[in-house]
């Protein structure tokens, strides 16, 4: 079975579509079977996932788990493998999964099997995207992934959701055509679309590298999204319904920053160089610029939204500052902010499913009726500010730290992004959560169910745990982030010494 | 067979076709209205008979009469999808034509004749086959436009139709007839031979107004205005009818008559279509959000996939000439399954035609929807439909030949147009629902949805296969 794992939890999702889809009978029973369905197939997913986790070899940079076949004809394969990098994300979709089956079970009344088809085909399109050894392949997966977003968010989304869905949907899809076309453009240069032979072979001209790189950053940096090209976000979160917010936060902009990882850094190595004080700007003005605004909003998802935009600044700062540090530091906060805005946004969930609205004046001294929701909270909240022992803490101050090495001054205005964040975090709880409970509809609200403790108590323990003992995650990608490094610096090295790279390019011509 | 020529063997598919149009005809003439379904099937396994001599041909030879014919891959590949794109259409028909009260046997008797012209269209070598088989095709055309004949609106896309597409036919025979000037003959690989660059202006003039007859058929801006309308006024199976057969007929000829014979005049041609198809692009998207009416709206959806089709005989290579067969052959079946979905929009008996009485079809009819949702989304390029691979393979071919700006266009085009693709979906799934549609949907219909929508999801899984095929009919042009 491992050596088919990989499909298997690819796939797996599928067969509780299918399994959706014949299920017949009234209303009632259909919702319900598909909210079991659901439930256990993500579940069991979430098993295997765990499974292979346990399997997994850390310390070699291959990629393992490893399927292929031949596919679309022009040596195009549907090639799949995980290492070190793509690893966690797999672990981390198919972690929140059930978490967002759960969190809609019962706000979620409306054609119940239709969003849980459109949850699971979604599971299948955001694994595919992190394991997907063939850019086509990617390609395939990472668009398609839009499609189910695009319904969920329509469908069962708040008040403004067509326009919110249409502004996501045409948003990342133009950013992502002009990746199909750099995809082609190096299919022709190089005569393959294997992404493990293009990361360890191809040595593309300088001058081709950066219009590469800047297309596919007109796809990661819109799906990140990094600053100007973020306005999709908030939209998209506060009209998108509790689930849909975690798997956007959660998940698919995580996808920006793992193309950075995948293709921009070892594949466009001097375009990453040239580029990289660019990302730099960007990020700072990211970190800075949305946390002032997040501090601005009334309505709590969007605050939620507007900082996870200051938080992919520090992945971007990160990623690019192409130290070790700085790279897994991106890694484990991309991780960590996936857990933890999810959570976040399961948090809203709780209080929007009583109260119907998601403006923080309408909430105040909420921790007098619920405790233990105002614990939870609070322990999201400090995670999303990066404090000590929580998991956001490690991925910051990673990050930090490589990028301190390449550009201190960058570092400085990051730092105060961390203040600005703990101001609007804090801000935002303490009209929540404290003051006195004076309004009358507040009066019944009642704490945390069974269920709702369920779905937040795993969430506070993965928060605190990789915030104290990071290793578990650190070990994973460790041996993958210093190969990435070093097929960097070795494809700088090559482009830098331009005979030698006009030997190897055409070796690599088909 | 020894009495018949090797010419005759060759021509084989088209003679039992011609004979059996005109024998159905006979039958109908007999049997009268009555016979409309007789006349169907058998119109049916008179298709299904040619396809069987389409693909395995009675004889080796490929070319007839000395050359003005031929019956390479290339033409056998469009020869398949132009059957099924009429089998398709007269499966999707009788039902519609009862309601409408048109129940006549000679609409499958002109399908037929009108596929004998397109036969011809594909496998023409020389021009004056050329224009035999286009204007067969075009009068069996000008009447099924027309054929619910009652209907103002019907008659008026006729009328429409024969006007310009006889204005468009002129110009063709002009250009003709200074290709012929120039060169001193209409046959294709003669023409090859004796055109070197750089060419006569006068033989630059011949290609221009051939190409605008070319344009008129595959419907290219700037020769589209009569899309729309033709589309709008036909009886809605003619107008799957015209989005189908004829397109790739005249899209393969298009193909042939610039490949072969003006291969080395490839920079002339190529800038005109390299024109018609951006315009053709950005029109589609742009003129597509502002209609109301569904078939109006496919008339756009299809110029704008003519341009991208178009992109490949830009491109001019091999690969962009198997793209375009990739393209023709998923639009083709993605095209049927969408009018199938137009077709079954029918409230009361009465046939609905705007775009909004689609609202909430998601909850009214759950599975028509979901079957329509994907065809749109196919039709829209995204991934992992069948759409979006036909885009690839053609985009494949444009960034291989380094026309960067064209594919650029191109993807940018095909965002715009992803939009009222999307409207659609955002109507049947976002919106309040509507009074629902009729629920009776034969079993044709069924069928022929059923087996489009399911094409477009399982293309991305193993459409390898088609895809292998079309790059060996495409090396039967440009070897």
């Amino acid at each position: 079975m491992m050596s088919h794992i990989l499909n298997i939890i690819t796939f797996f999702p599928l067969i509780g579509v299918a399994l959706i889809l014949i299920t017949r009978g009234n209303r009632e029973t259909t919702a319900r079977n598909a909210r079991a369905i659901a439930l256990i197939s993500t579940v069991v997913n979430l098993i295997l996932a765990i499974v292979m986790w346990a399997n997994f070899d850390n310390s070699t940079a291959d990629f393992q788990f490893v399927e292929r076949f031949d596919w679309l004809g022009y040596g195009i394969q549907y090639h799949v493998g995980v290492d070190g990098i793509s690893m966690l994300f797999i672990v981390l979709t198919a972690g929140l999964m059930p978490f967002c089956i759960l969190a809609s079970w019962e706000s979620i009344q409306d054609r119940v099997p239709e969003y849980m088809i459109a949850f699971l085909l979604l599971e299948t399109l955001m694994i595919g995207v992190f394991t997907a050894l063939d850019l086509v392949l990617f390609y395939v997966f990472f668009e398609g992934g839009l499609i189910p977003m695009f319904l969920i968010i329509g469908i069962w989304g708040g008040k403004r959701r067509v326009y919110a869905s249409f502004k996501f949907f045409l948003y990342t899809l133009l950013g992502s055509v002009l990746m199909l076309l750099a995809i082609l453009s190096m299919y022709f240069y190089t005569g393959t679309t294997d992404i493990e032979t293009l990361i360890r072979t191809a040595h593309f001209p300088v001058a081709m590298q950066t219009w590469l790189w800047l297309a596919f950053f007109a796809s990661f940096a819109v799906k990140m999204p990094m600053w100007p090209v973020h306005t999709w976000l908030p939209d998209a979160h506060v009209e998108a319904p509790t689930a849909g917010s975690v798997i956007l936060a959660g998940i698919l902009l995580k996808m920006g920053g793992y193309g950075f990882l995948r293709f921009s850094l070892p594949m466009f190595a001097s375009a990453t160089e040239y580029f990289a004080p660019f990302i730099f700007v960007m990020s700072v003005i990211a970190i800075i610029y949305t946390s002032l605004v997040a501090l601005a909003q009334e309505d709590m998802k969007k605050l939620i939204a507007y900082s996870s935009v200051a938080h992919m600044g520090f992945v971007t700062m990160g990623i690019f500052s192409l130290t070790h540090q700085g790279v897994e530091g991106g890694i484990f906060q991309m991780l960590s902010h996936g857990v933890v805005s999810g959570a976040l946004f399961l948090c809203v969930g709780v209080i929007y499913d009583r109260m119907h609205t998601r403006e923080i004046a309408a909430y105040g001294g909420l921790v007098a009726r619920m405790p233990i929701y105002a614990a939870c909270f609070l322990i999201f909240s400090l995670a999303n500010v990066g404090l000590p022992g929580t998991s956001g803490f490690i991925g910051e101050f990673l990050a930090m730290l490589g990028t301190f090495a390449v550009n201190t001054w960058v570092v400085i205005f990051a730092a105060t992004g961390v203040i600005l964040s703990a101001a609007y975090m804090l801000y935002l709880y303490g009209r929540v959560m404290f003051g006195a409970l004076v309004k009358p509809s507040l009066q019944a609200i009642q704490d945390l169910s069974l269920r709702e403790i369920a779905i937040l108590s795993p969430l506070v323990i993965a928060t605190i745990a990789l915030g104290v003992y990071p290793k578990v995650i650190l070990d994973v990608t460790s041996v993958s982030v210093e190969n990435l490094i070093a097929q960097h610096k070795t494809a700088l090295a090559i482009d830098r010494a331009p005979k030698l790279a006009s030997v190897s390019r055409t070796g690599a011509m088909p | 067979m020894s009495f018949m020529s090797n010419d005759f063997q060759v021509l084989f598919p088209e003679i039992l076709l011609a004979i059996g149009g005109m024998a159905l005809l006979v039958l109908g003439v007999l049997r009268g209205d009555r016979s409309l379904g007789l006349v169907s099937w058998l119109a049916i396994i008179l298709l299904v008979a040619t396809g069987w001599f389409v693909l395995f041909p009675l004889t080796q030879f490929n070319r007839a009469f000395h050359g003005a014919f031929i019956a390479d891959d290339f033409a056998r590949f469009a020869k398949i999808l132009i059957l099924m794109g009429t089998g398709l259409t007269i499966l999707m028909s009788k039902e519609y034509l009862e309601r409408e009260k048109i129940a006549h046997f000679e609409f499958p008797v002109l399908l037929v004749l009108s596929t004998v012209g397109m036969f011809l269209m594909v496998s023409a070598s020389s021009f004056i086959a050329v224009y035999m088989g286009l204007e067969l095709q075009s009068l069996a055309l000008y009447v099924l436009a027309a054929f619910n004949r009652d209907s103002l609106k019907s008659s008026e896309a006729g009328l429409k139709y024969f006007v310009l597409g006889a204005l468009s036919s002129g110009m063709m025979l002009y250009g003709i007839s200074l290709i012929y000037g120039f060169t001193g003959t209409t046959e294709f690989s003669v023409i090859a031979h004796v055109v070197t660059s750089p060419i006569n202006i006068g033989l630059v003039f011949g290609i221009v107004f051939l190409i605008v007859g070319f344009a008129f058929k595959v419907s290219a801006v700037p020769f589209h205005m009569w899309t729309p309308d033709v589309y709008e006024g036909s009886p809605t199976p003619i107008t799957a009818f015209f989005s189908m057969a004829p397109k790739v007929a005249a899209m393969a000829l298009f193909l042939r008559a610039m490949i072969v014979p003006f291969a080395h005049a490839a920079g002339e041609w190529q800038q005109i279509v390299i024109f018609i198809s951006a315009l053709s692009m950005i029109l589609g998207a742009v003129a597509a959000i502002g209609q109301t009416n569904i078939k109006r709206l496919m008339a756009y959806s299809s110029i704008g996939h003519m341009g991208y089709a178009l992109l490949g005989l830009a491109a001019g290579t091999t690969a962009g000439v198997e793209g375009v067969l990739i393209y023709m052959t998923i639009y083709l079946i993605t095209n049927a399954g969408v009018f199938v979905c137009i077709l079954a929009m029918r409230r009361d008996g009465e046939a609905v035609e705007t775009i909004s009485d689609l609202a909430g079809l998601a909850r009214t009819r759950p599975m028509l929807a979901l079957a329509f949702a994907a065809l749109m989304l196919s039709l829209a390029g995204l991934p992992p439909f069948a759409g979006f691979l036909a885009k690839f393979y053609i985009f494949l071919a444009v960034v291989a030949v380094h026309m960067y700006a064209l594919a650029v266009l191109g993807v940018l085009a095909s965002v715009v147009g992803a939009y009222y693709y999307l409207r659609i979906v955002k109507i049947m799934y976002f919106d309040d629902p509507a009074p629902a549609f009729d629920p009776d949907m034969s079993w044709n219909l069924k069928t022929i949805l059923t087996g489009s929508s399911l094409f477009v999801v399982w293309f991305v899984a193993s459409g390898g296969q088609i895809v292998s095929v079309a790059a060996a009919s495409a090396k039967a042009l440009l070897p």
